[in-house]
C-alpha cells in the first residue's frame, strides 16, 4: 500500500481529489475466513464472466450485421474467415452459459447461507434482478446468429410470452416487431441485447456492488457467534483480490479449453417458411420452466394450462425476489429449517425438470 | 312505423345463410342419387355391383346408373325403368365397353363441361394398342377400359384410391400380366412385376412412394399400350434420360446398335429389372456389361477399361476428401469452401457417368479430371483446416502454460503476503 501512496500519479490525484477515504476503505475492508468462504468467490467469478461478455461482445459488434440476409452470414464469416473470430464467438457463447450457471450457484449459496437477511435485502433483490437480466441476455442473444434452432426457440419463447394474461399479446408484438418472428425481430433483439439490457444491467450491477462494499461481506451465523479471537479474516486487498484472480485465471483457461475443443456450433440458417425441426429446445436455463409448461394439462379447472403455468412461475419469481421480506414471517428463528427445505425443493425441482426436458 | 335496425339486419343475415347453404346443397349430387330409382331398387334387393362406390367420380359429377346403362331412373316399376324403349342398354359386353365409355369420353363437346382439358382420344388410342387390336380380333380376355379403371369405383388419376394412381398402376397391370394361367395363350413373360419391383424404378415408386418414378404406363403408354419396338426402346428411356440418349445416339456405338437391330438401352441395363447402375458396369471386371460383346484387347475393351479407371479414381479421391470434410465438421472448423469444392467434384462425376454413353474415354476424362481437381483442392483445404485445428490446440497449450505460470505466481504472492501478515 505504501508503494501506491508514494506513486507520483497517485500523489498528483490525491492532491486534487483527496483519495484518503478510498484508500482507507481499501485498507480496512476485510473478508471473513471460515469453512464456507469458498462461496464468496462465486460472485466474483460471475462478475469476471460478465466482463468477458462485455469485451467479447464489443469485439463481435465489429463484424456482426443484423438482418435476415446478413445475421447468419456475418457470424459465419466471423467464425471462418476472421482471425480469432471463432475464438471470440465461442468464448462469448460459453462464457454466457457459464455466467448464468455461476449466477445460479452464487444465488443459491447466498440463499442457503441466509445472506439475504436484513440488512442485505436489496443486495438479494438486485442480484436476482441481474439473474433475470442475464437470462434476458441469453434469450435475446440466442436469436442473433439467426440459425434454425434459435429461430424456432424464439418463436416458441415469444409465444409463451404472448400467453401472459392481459399484457402478453402486447409484449409479444413488441418483442417480435410484428405478429411473427421476422427480420424485424432480429433488430429488436439486437437493440435489446447490446443496448437496453447492458444499460439496465450496469446500473443494477453498480448498485449490487455498492451495497456489498457498503455493508461488507456477510458473516454466517456460526461465524458471528465465535469469540473474537477465533474469528479469522483476511484483507480484501490484496489477499482476497489475489485469490479471486486465481479463480478468474482458472476460469479463463476453462473457457479457452471449451472454445478450442467444443467450438460453439452455428447450425443451419433459419428459414422462415420451413417447418419446425425436431428437438426444438430453449437454452438449458429455461428448460425447467419450458418442461413444466409442456407437462401442465391443456385445461386445469377450465383455465388454459399454459396461462396457469405462466402465472405460477410469475408468482414464484415474485416470491423468490421478495424472499428477505417474507422469510422472517414464515421461518425466522422459529423454523430455521424451513428456508433450507424450500431452497432444496427448488433445486431438486429445477434439476429434475431440466433432466426430464433433455430426456423426453 | 319505426323498424328496428337490428331486426332488419337479423332477417338479412338469416336469409343470407339460407341462400348460402342452398348454394352448397346444390353442389352435392348425393341427394339426386339417393332418390334414383335404379339405386334404390338395386340397394333394396342387394343387387348393387360388387365394386359399387358412392365416391365414384361419375356419381359425384351427377351421372347416375341410367347415365351409362340407359333406362328411366324416375320409374319405380322395373319393367318401365329398364325398358329398351326408354334407352335401356343394360350391361355392355366385353367388346362393347370401349365404345360404351367412348360415347361420352370421345365426345369433346360433352367432356368439355366437366374437364376442359381432358383428352378425348382414349378410345381411338385404345384400338391402336395391343389390347385394342386383339379385342377387334375377338379376344375376350384382353383389357378394356373397366379392366384398368374398374366399372363403378372410378376415381381421378391423382386420387390415391384410383386403380390407375401412379403407385397403383403396377399392381393394376399385374392383375392380368402376372397371372400365369390367364396369360398362358399370349406367350409373354409373367414376371415383369416381380422384376420391376426389384428395379431402381420399382424401388423408387413402390418403396419410396416417389410418384415421379416411372410405372408401367410411362414406358408402354396408357390407352395405346404397346411393348416398345427395337427402334423405340431408347426413345422411351430418353423421355427422361435425355442426355444419355443424345450421347448414345451420337456415338459410334449407337449407330452400330441400330444397324445390328439391338435394343439401345436394354442391352446393358435390361428392361423391367433395371438396377441402379454402378461404375463396375463399365470396365473389364465381373460385373462389366461391355464384355458381353467385347473381347480382351479390342478397342471396346480398352475404352471400357480406361473409362472405369477414370471413374474409379475420381470417386476414390472424392470419397477420401468427403471423409476429411466430416473430420473438419466434427472439429468445428471452416467447412464451407470444402463443401463447395466437393459439390463441384460430385457434379463432375455425375456428368462423367452420363458421358459414359459416348463410350469415349477422352470425353469422360474431361469431367473426371475436373472432379479430381476439385476433390484435390477440397482435400488440401480440409488438411489445412485440420492443421489449423492442431495449431489452435497447440495455442491453447501455450496459453494454458502461461496462465498456469500466472496462477503459480499469484499463489506464491498470496503465500508471501499472508506469511508477512502473520509475522
Amino acid at each position: 500500500m505504501d508503494k501506491i501512496k508514494n506513486n507520483k500519479i497517485f500523489q498528483w490525484l490525491h492532491e486534487r481529489y483527496n483519495l484518503e477515504p478510498i484508500l482507507e476503505f481499501v485498507e480496512h475492508k476485510q473478508v471473513p475466513m471460515h469453512k464456507h468462504s469458498i462461496w464468496y468467490y462465486t460472485g466474483g467469478i460471475t462478475l469476471f464472466l460478465f466482463i468477458i461478455q462485455v469485451c467479447t461482445g464489443i469485439l463481435l459488434l465489429f463484424y456482426y450485421q443484423p438482418g435476415v440476409d446478413s445475421s447468419y452470414e456475418s457470424v459465419r464469416f466471423l467464425m471462418t474467415k476472421v482471425n480469432f473470430g471463432w475464438l471470440i464467438r465461442s468464448i462469448h457463447s460459453w462464457s454466457a452459459n457459464l455466467m448464468v450457471f455461476f449466477a445460479f450457484i452464487h444465488m443459491f449459496s447466498v440463499f442457503f447461507s441466509e445472506a439475504f437477511k436484513k440488512p442485505r435485502e436489496l443486495t438479494w433483490v438486485s442480484g436476482f434482478l441481474m439473474l433475470l437480466l442475464a437470462m434476458g441476455f441469453g434469450f435475446s442473444g440466442y436469436l442473433l446468429p439467426w440459425n434454425e434452432l434459435a429461430f424456432f426457440a424464439t418463436k416458441v419463447g415469444t409465444d409463451i410470452v404472448g400467453d401472459v394474461p392481459v399484457v402478453g399479446e402486447l409484449i409479444k408484438q413488441l418483442l417480435r416487431g410484428g405478429p411473427d418472428v421476422t427480420g424485424s425481430t432480429i433488430y429488436r433483439f439486437y437493440a435489446i441485447h447490446v443496448s437496453i439490457l447492458p444499460l439496465i444491467f450496469l446500473v443494477v450491477l453498480g448498485l449490487h456492488l455498492l451495497f456489498i462494499q457498503r455493508q461488507g461481506m456477510h458473516e454466517p451465523e456460526f461465524y458471528e457467534s465465535l469469540p473474537p479471537e477465533e474469528k479469522h479474516s483476511i484483507p480484501f486487498f490484496p489477499n482476497f483480490f489475489l485469490r479471486d484472480l486465481l479463480f478468474w485465471l482458472l476460469i479463463l483457461d476453462v473457457l479457452l479449453f471449451l472454445a478450442v475443443f467444443f467450438p460453439w456450433e452455428l447450425g443451419i440458417k433459419a428459414d422462415l417458411f420451413s417447418s419446425a425441426p425436431a428437438g426444438i429446445r430453449p437454452e438449458w436455463y429455461f428448460m425447467f420452466m419450458f418442461q413444466s409448461l409442456k407437462m401442465i394439462p391443456a385445461k386445469v379447472l377450465g383455465i388454459e394450462g399454459e396461462i396457469l403455468g405462466i402465472v405460477f412461475f410469475g408468482i414464484l419469481g415474485l416470491l423468490w425476489l421478495t424472499v428477505p421480506f417474507w422469510e422472517t414471517v414464515i421461518a425466522g428463528k422459529k423454523r430455521p429449517w424451513l428456508m433450507k427445505v424450500i431452497g432444496l425443493l427448488a433445486i431438486i425441482y429445477m434439476i429434475a425438470l431440466t433432466i426430464i426436458g433433455y430426456l423426453v | 312505423m319505426k323498424i328496428d335496425k337490428k331486426i332488419v339486419i337479423s332477417i338479412f343475415i338469416f336469409f343470407s345463410l339460407i341462400f348460402v347453404s342452398e348454394i352448397f346443397a346444390g353442389d352435392s349430387p348425393a341427394e339426386d342419387f339417393q332418390t334414383d330409382e335404379c339405386y334404390k331398387c338395386h340397394l333394396e334387393n342387394d343387387a348393387l355391383p360388387k365394386d359399387f362406390n358412392k365416391e365414384d367420380i361419375h356419381l359425384k359429377s351427377g351421372l347416375t346408373c341410367a347415365g351409362c346403362h340407359g333406362g328411366d331412373a324416375t320409374k319405380d316399376d322395373m319393367d318401365e325403368a329398364m325398358d329398351p324403349k326408354a334407352g335401356f342398354i343394360g350391361k355392355p359386353t366385353h367388346e362393347q365397353i370401349p365404345s360404351f365409355c367412348g360415347k361420352c369420353h370421345s365426345h369433346i363437346q360433352y367432356m368439355r363441361k366437366y374437364r376442359p382439358r381432358i383428352p378425348t382420344d382414349q378410345e381411338e388410342q385404345y384400338y391402336t394398342s395391343q389390347h385394342g387390336m386383339l379385342l377387334k380380333k375377338g379376344d375376350q380376355k384382353v383389357a378394356v377400359c373397366s379392366s384398368c379403371h374398374t366399372s363403378h369405383s372410378i376415381f381421378e388419376v391423382k386420387d390415391s384410391r384410383s386403380s390407375v394412381y401412379p403407385l397403383n398402376v403396377p399392381e393394376t397391370c399385374n392383375r392380368c400380366h402376372g397371372d400365369k394361367e390367364y396369360m398362358k395363350n399370349y406367350k409373354i413373360p409373367v414376371d415383369q412385376y416381380k422384376k420391376y419391383a426389384k428395379s431402381v424404378h420399382g424401388i423408387a415408386l413402390l418403396k419410396k412412394q416417389d410418384t415421379g418414378a416411372p410405372a408401367c404406363n410411362d414406358c408402354h403408354g396408357n390407352h395405346g399400350a404397346m411393348p416398345p419396338g427395337i427402334s423405340s426402346t431408347s426413345f422411351v428411356c430418353g423421355e427422361c434420360h435425355v442426355n444419355n440418349l443424345n450421347y448414345f445416339n451420337e456415338s459410334a456405338m449407337g449407330k452400330a446398335f441400330s444397324e445390328n437391330e439391338l435394343h439401345g438401352c436394354q442391352e446393358c441395363h435390361g428392361s423391367h429389372e433395371i438396377e441402379k447402375p454402378t461404375d463396375e458396369m463399365t470396365g473389364v471386371g465381373e460385373e462389366s456389361v461391355c464384355l458381353n460383346c467385347h473381347d480382351e484387347g479390342d478397342d471396346g475393351y480398352i475404352a471400357a477399361k480406361k473409362i472405369y479407371e477414370e471413374l474409379k479414381s475420381s470417386v476414390a479421391l472424392h470419397d477420401s476428401a468427403k471423409i476429411q470434410l466430416d473430420v473438419v465438421k466434427r472439429i468445428g472448423m471452416d467447412d464451407i469452401d470444402i463443401g463447395y469444392k466437393l459439390q463441384k467434384a460430385e457434379q463432375s462425376i455425375i456428368k462423367a457417368r452420363t458421358l459414359v454413353h459416348t463410350f469415349d474415354p477422352e470425353k469422360v476424362a474431361k469431367e473426371t479430371n475436373l472432379s479430381l481437381k476439385n476433390s484435390k483442392e477440397a482435400l488440401e483445404l480440409a488438411q489445412k483446416e485440420i492443421k489449423d485445428a492442431q495449431i489452435r490446440r497447440r495455442g491453447l497449450g501455450v496459453a494454458t502454460f502461461f496462465i498456469l505460470l500466472l496462477i503459480i505466481a499469484v499463489y506464491f504472492k498470496i503465500r508471501n503476503i499472508e506469511a508477512k501478515g502473520k509475522n
